[in-house]
């Protein structure tokens, strides 16, 4: 059971500003249906700037709900500028405190507002296409959001970054790299920057290890997902695979493919590699 | 408030008659059966009958029955046991739905220890595909672990088929029959898997207890070493109250099957059908032929779980959710995702589970209260037929 704080199931049970603005000008939409919560924020911001009506749709928990029904009190009466300020820990704070695992139901909040106030004026979203590389591939987290949640609220662990972003929250396979990020945000040498090799790599060496990355942490990663690859050939730098079982014909198998085990490899081998699939 | 409790397969009531018994342990006959003078030595012959009663019940013999404290102990003894006996063998098959109990020791064993592991998949049903299960099983396996009923839909797999094709390949078979045992007919004289774990607080025993059953001439390696209780196959002096109690809720619960199966079954059923009826966009996950009679696990379109459970609550009523965000994961129940139940349902996911307890009144508390926070939270939410959302899954 959630220890939620009595504001959080009052805003919970009766939430303010529920429902679609017609005459919204601002409009912005964060989560999705997979990653188990979603915010749709509208306003209504006036030619002097200031938000005049807020409303929410929300797909997600408790704490979800109730975060945006505070956020919409919130952003009544506010200009731009006031807007722009309000933080994730604003949120949480005027539901006096959410439970840590939750800290991500208010993270979302923050970037609906983002999105709305960008729609606005006219800007590119920061939402849909953040920063870095994709880290999290089971709840679409970057390397952007990831930053800027450890230097926003001093996030000191891994476990934090999940709270508060929901990456690694899934297979786990990217916690090596958030506790990577992690080290550097926090300023220390990180302990092991295994690629990028100083002498050239030779052909030999380049497909030994490639292979052995392939057997040891990619083809156990697809598996858990009821997926597989086989390594088909290499090519200089290019890496030629076939996917296998659930992968095969899978919608997204091409994200798979560059952001996970192209991203791996040139991670762990060389930043150069490519890798394409068989008879494509 | 009284709850309306309809999450029997987290727990159960200890049934009355159960408390009862076992109230003696904890007063007058606190003596521990090991002793060597009469006072200890009574409990020991009580505890004796309650083996035998307890034996009797499940068709085997008082000897091939270990104490444990709970369901994962006797998981965790029954599989680590298998591999140790077997030390040749180093390849373990299991599935994808299984209880963490097995699921996580299953990973740790091929993370951490080396073995090799095959999770066998479900269809959307959750039903194994035994053609796979037989392909799978290769001459270094040295153990196959299969639920005997899901937790989470309540779907059972046909273990005396699986229990044959393990016998005629010689390759060991452990159940983890917490969820079935009490609700549908086992015996063990006639099914023949080699290990059996259940539980006693699933069953209207308090918790604290459970039981693995060994069939003689199983090979076996103990997991607690050091006195000689059980034989020396589980050290640790015994939870005598809690035997007592589990041998009089397994009396309880097989005088009571024939109700479980029908009026237990008939209240489940009229529960299902009238929320299927009322709120659109609902379905059931699990096999709904072959599913234990007290649980129904139903998804409901474009709303999350937590929040549903916590609006039920308010009413008293306690039920669980397959949703990431009850389950303290971020990703829904692996159940369903091994189902491929998807992530439009899965998020919405609620199981009920009734029990010999349950009443009229409260399945028809469930049926006029639930449609209505269906209707509320579909209010709330974004995503609706008309705005199918783009979906950004990897591999799942």
């Amino acid at each position: 059971m959630w220890e939620y704080t009595d504001k959080v199931r009052e805003h919970f049970l009766h939430p303010r500003n529920v429902g679609v603005l017609e005459d919204a000008n601002a409009v912005g939409e964060v989560g999705s249906l997979t990653c188990g919560d979603a915010l749709k924020l509208y306003l209504k911001i006036n030619e002097a700037g200031v938000i005049e009506d807020a409303r929410f749709q929300t797909f997600g928990c408790a704490s979800a709900i109730a975060s945006s029904s505070v956020l919409t009190e919130l952003l009544k009466g506010k200009t731009i500028e006031e807007a722009r300020r309000l933080t994730n820990k604003d949120i949480a704070a005027d539901l006096g405190g959410l439970p840590k695992e939750k800290m991500h139901c208010s993270v979302m909040g923050q970037e609906a507002l983002e999105a709305a106030l960008a729609d606005y004026l006219g800007e590119k979203a920061p939402a849909p296409a953040p920063e870095g590389a994709l880290v999290c591939k089971c709840f679409g987290v970057y390397e952007g959001q990831i930053r800027r949640a450890i230097r926003e609220n001093a996030l000191k662990t891994v476990e934090e970054i999940t709270d508060f972003t929901k990456a690694g929250g899934g297979c786990g396979d990217c916690t090596e790299r958030l506790q990577a990020i992690l080290d550097e945000e926090l300023g220390r040498t990180a302990a092991s920057t295994a690629a990028a090799g100083k002498k050239p790599l030779t052909n030999l060496e380049r497909v030994k290890r490639v292979t052995q990355i392939m057997d040891e942490e990619i083809r156990p990663s697809l598996k858990k997902d009821s997926g597989d690859i086989d390594l088909v050939d290499i090519e200089g730098k290019t890496v030629i695979v076939a996917l296998r079982g659930a992968c095969k014909g899978c919608p997204v198998s091409h994200v798979t493919l560059t952001e996970f085990v192209q991203q791996r490899l040139r991670e762990l081998v060389e930043p150069d590699i490519t890798v394409r699939e068989a008879g494509k | 408030m009284k709850p309306i409790y309809l999450d029997n397969n987290a727990t159960t009531m200890v049934a009355p008659e159960v408390l009862d018994v076992m109230l003696p342990y904890f007063s007058e006959l606190y003596g521990n059966p090991s002793s060597m003078h009469s006072f200890g030595g009574e409990v020991g012959v009580r505890l004796k009958e309650a083996r035998a009663t307890i034996a009797a019940h499940l068709g085997c013999r008082p000897d091939e029955l270990i104490f444990t404290s709970c369901g994962t102990e006797g998981d965790n003894t029954a599989i680590r046991s298998a591999l140790a006996a077997q030390p040749d063998k180093r390849h373990l098959i299991t599935t994808r739905v299984e209880h963490p109990a097995v699921l996580s020791l299953a990973r740790h064993l091929e993370e951490k220890e080396g073995y090799a592991v095959t999770s066998l998949g479900v269809d959307d049903k959750g039903r194994l595909d035994l053609e796979e299960l037989s392909r799978a099983i290769r001459k270094e396996t040295a153990l196959v672990s299969v639920m005997y009923a899901n937790n989470e839909t309540g779907t059972l797999f046909p273990i005396p088929e699986i229990a044959a094709l393990c016998r005629s390949r010689g390759v060991l078979l452990h159940t983890d029959a917490v969820q079935a045992v009490g609700k549908v007919p086992i015996d063990l004289s006639e099914l023949p898997v080699d290990m059996l774990v259940l539980s006693g607080h699933k069953l209207h025993a308090p918790k604290g207890v459970g039981l693995l059953f060994v069939r003689k001439g199983t090979p076996f390696r103990p997991f607690l070493v050091g006195g000689h209780q059980e034989r020396g196959r589980r050290a640790g002096t015994e939870n005598t109250a809690g035997i007592i109690g589990l041998a009089k809720a397994l009396s309880l619960s097989l005088a009571n099957m024939a109700e479980e199966n029908t009026r237990v079954k008939v209240l489940r059923d009229r529960l299902e059908a009238g929320l299927l009826a009322s709120i659109p966009d609902s379905i059931v996950n699990g096999d709904p032929e072959h599913r234990l009679p007290n649980t129904s696990s139903i998804a409901f379109k474009f709303v999350e779980g937590e929040a549903i459970l916590l609006m039920l609550d308010q009413y008293g009523i306690c039920a669980s959710s397959g949703s990431a965000c009850t389950s303290g994961s971020l990703e829904p129940s692996h159940v369903l995702r091994a189902m491929g139940v998807p992530f439009t349902f899965a998020h919405g996911s609620i199981r009920f589970s009734l029990s010999r307890y349950t009443t009229d009144a409260d399945v028809d508390l469930v049926l006029d209260k639930l449609p209505g926070i269906i209707e509320t939270l579909r209010k709330m939410s974004p995503f609706s037929e008309d705005t199918v959302p783009t979906v950004a899954c990897t591999c799942q």
